[in-house]
C-alpha cells in the first residue's frame, strides 16, 4: 500500500522566495533592477551600452550585470559606457535564477546605485520562468528576428512589462513588417508599451531610459496578463513556504490536513510513528 | 533548456518535503500549464537524469496537463486561449482575465513501501551499513543485498 502525501507546492518556489529576498535587498539601497530578455544578436548589448552612457552621462547612478554562457565580451563592451559592469558567467547555464544574482551583488554593486541593469541569457524561453527581483522586465526583438517573434514565444514576450524594438535603423531595409509585428505582441500582451529603438542612430534610447526612470519614481508598470495568475501563485506559494511540511505531518491548522483519503491515511501514520 | 533546472528544483522539493519519511518515492504528479512555459516532454525526459541517485530515483512522473482559459470581464465571454495564447477578447477586443495556464506545481507523492535504505541497496548506491553492524547480525550478507529484493527492483517503474 503506498501512502499519498499532498504537496501543492509551487516548483519554482525556492526561485520566488530567493527573488522576494533579492526585491528587499534591492529595495534597502534604493536599486530598481531591470532585466532585460532577448535572442542573442538582437542588438540587446549594443542598446545597453548607449543606455548606461546615457543615464551616467544625466546623472543617474547605473550598473549592469550581463549573464553569459562562457565568454566575457559583453561586459567588455559595456563597461566602455563608464558605468560599473559586473559578469556573470553561467557556465553553460540557459538563465539566471535569483539566488546566483544576488551572490554576484553582494559586496559589489555600488553604493547609491539607482538602476541596475540584468541582461539576461540570450534566449526567450528559459529566462522567462526566473523572476529576478525586478521591477521592469524588458522583452527586445530586433527587426532582423521576423515579425512573429512574440507569437513563437509568448512568454517572454507575455509577460514582459514593456517590449523594445531594436534596429530601426535598418527596419525598411529588412522588410520589418511591423503592424504585424504588433499585432503578435498585442496578442499575447495586451495593452503592453512598445518602444523602437537604434543604438546605431540613438533612436528611442532617451525614451527608452525616461520610461525606465518612470518606473524606478515608482509609476505603475503595466501588467500582463499572463502575470495575473502568476501572482496569484506567488502568493498562494507564500502560504506554503510558512508551513513546510503542513502536509506531510499531522498538524491540526494545517492547510489541506485530512483533506481527502491521502490526507486522513497520511495523518494516521503520522500519528503511530 | 531549463527543464533540467526545473526537474532539479522538483527533486529538490520532494527531497525535502518527504525527508522524514524515510521511503524512496514511488510516483510524483506535476500540474502544469499550458502558458507555464515547460516543455513536458522535455521535462519527462530531464527528470529521468535529475532524479539519478536521489530518493526519487525510479519514481513515476505524472504530468497533469492544464489548458490555457481566459474571461473577458467585458462581456463576459470565457474562452481557451489556444496555443500561441490570443490574450484578449474576439467579441469585444478587451484583455482576458487568465483563469489558468500558468500552473507549474508538485502536486503530490506517494511513497513507496519499503524504506528508502533499502531501494538505495536494491540500486546498489548504498550498499548496507559498513562493518560494525555487520557484527550483531552474523556473517556479513553479501554486499549486492538478497536475490527478493533484485525481484522487486526490476518492478520499479522507470518514469
Ligand atoms: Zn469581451
Amino acid at each position: 500500500m503506498c501512502r499519498t502525501v499532498d504537496l501543492h507546492q509551487a516548483v519554482l518556489a525556492k526561485n520566488d522566495e530567493n527573488a522576494l529576498a533579492l526585491r528587499g535587498y534591492l529595495g534597502d539601497r534604493g536599486t530598481v533592477a531591470v532585466n532585460l530578455l532577448s535572442s542573442p544578436g538582437s542588438g540587446k548589448t549594443a542598446l545597453l551600452e548607449r543606455l548606461l552612457a546615457r543615464a551616467v552621462a544625466g546623472g543617474t547612478p547605473a550598473a549592469a550585470v550581463t549573464a553569459d554562457l562562457a565568454t566575457e565580451n559583453d561586459a567588455t563592451r559595456l563597461a566602455r559606457s563608464g558605468a560599473p559592469v559586473r559578469q556573470i558567467l553561467t557556465d553553460g547555464l540557459c538563465h539566471l535564477e535569483a539566488g546566483m544574482l544576488q551572490r554576484r551583488l553582494e559586496g559589489w554593486l555600488p553604493e547609491g546605485t539607482r538602476l541596475l541593469f540584468v541582461e539576461n541569457v540570450g534566449n526567450l524561453v528559459c529566462p522567462a520562468s526566473y523572476d529576478l527581483g525586478e521591477t521592469l522586465r524588458i522583452a527586445l526583438a530586433s527587426v532582423t528576428e521576423g515579425e512573429d517573434k512574440p507569437v513563437k514565444y509568448p512568454t517572454a514576450f507575455g509577460l514582459a512589462h514593456l517590449v523594445v524594438v531594436t534596429k530601426t535603423d535598418i527596419a525598411d531595409a529588412v522588410g520589418f513588417d511591423r503592424e504585424a509585428f504588433l499585432g503578435g505582441v498585442r496578442q499575447v500582451n495586451p495593452g503592453v508599451p512598445v518602444l523602437e529603438t537604434s543604438a546605431r542612430t540613438g533612436q528611442g534610447v532617451d525614451a527608452l531610459l525616461a520610461h525606465v526612470l518612470r518606473c524606478a519614481a515608482g509609476e505603475e508598470a503595466h501588467v500582463p496578463v499572463l502575470a495575473r495568475q502568476h501572482e496569484r501563485y506567488l502568493h498562494s506559494h507564500g502560504n506554503g513556504h510558512e508551513h513546510p511540511r503542513a502536509d506531510v505531518h499531522p498538524h491540526p491548522g494545517a492547510r489541506q490536513a485530512g483533506a481527502g483519503p491521502g490526507g486522513e491515511q497520511e495523518r494516521a501514520r503520522g500519528q503511530e510513528r | 533548456m531549463h527543464e533540467l533546472s526545473i526537474a532539479v528544483a522538483v527533486v529538490e522539493q520532494v527531497e525535502e518535503a518527504v525527508r522524514e519519511q524515510d521511503r524512496a518515492v514511488a510516483s510524483l504528479t506535476l500540474r502544469i500549464g499550458e502558458l507555464a512555459g515547460v516543455v513536458p516532454e522535455a521535462l519527462d525526459f530531464s527528470f529521468g537524469l535529475a532524479t539519478e541517485g536521489t530518493a526519487l530515483a525510479g519514481a513515476r512522473l505524472l504530468i497533469e496537463t492544464v489548458g490555457a482559459r481566459g474571461r473577458c470581464e467585458g462581456c463576459g465571454r470565457e474562452t481557451p486561449t489556444g496555443m500561441p495564447p490570443v490574450l484578449w477578447c474576439a467579441g469585444c477586443g478587451t484583455p482576458l482575465t487568465l483563469l489558468s495556464g500558468r500552473e507549474l506545481e508538485i502536486v503530490r507523492v506517494t511513497l513507496a513501501d519499503e524504506p528508502l535504505d533499502a531501494r538505495k541497496t536494491v540500486d546498489g548506491k548504498g550498499v548496507g551499513p559498513p562493518g560494525g553492524k555487520g557484527a550483531d547480525d552474523g556473517p556479513r550478507p553479501a554486499p549486492s543485498g538478497l536475490p527478493v529484493r533484485d525481484e522487486e527492483a526490476s518492478h520499479v517503474p522507470h518514469r
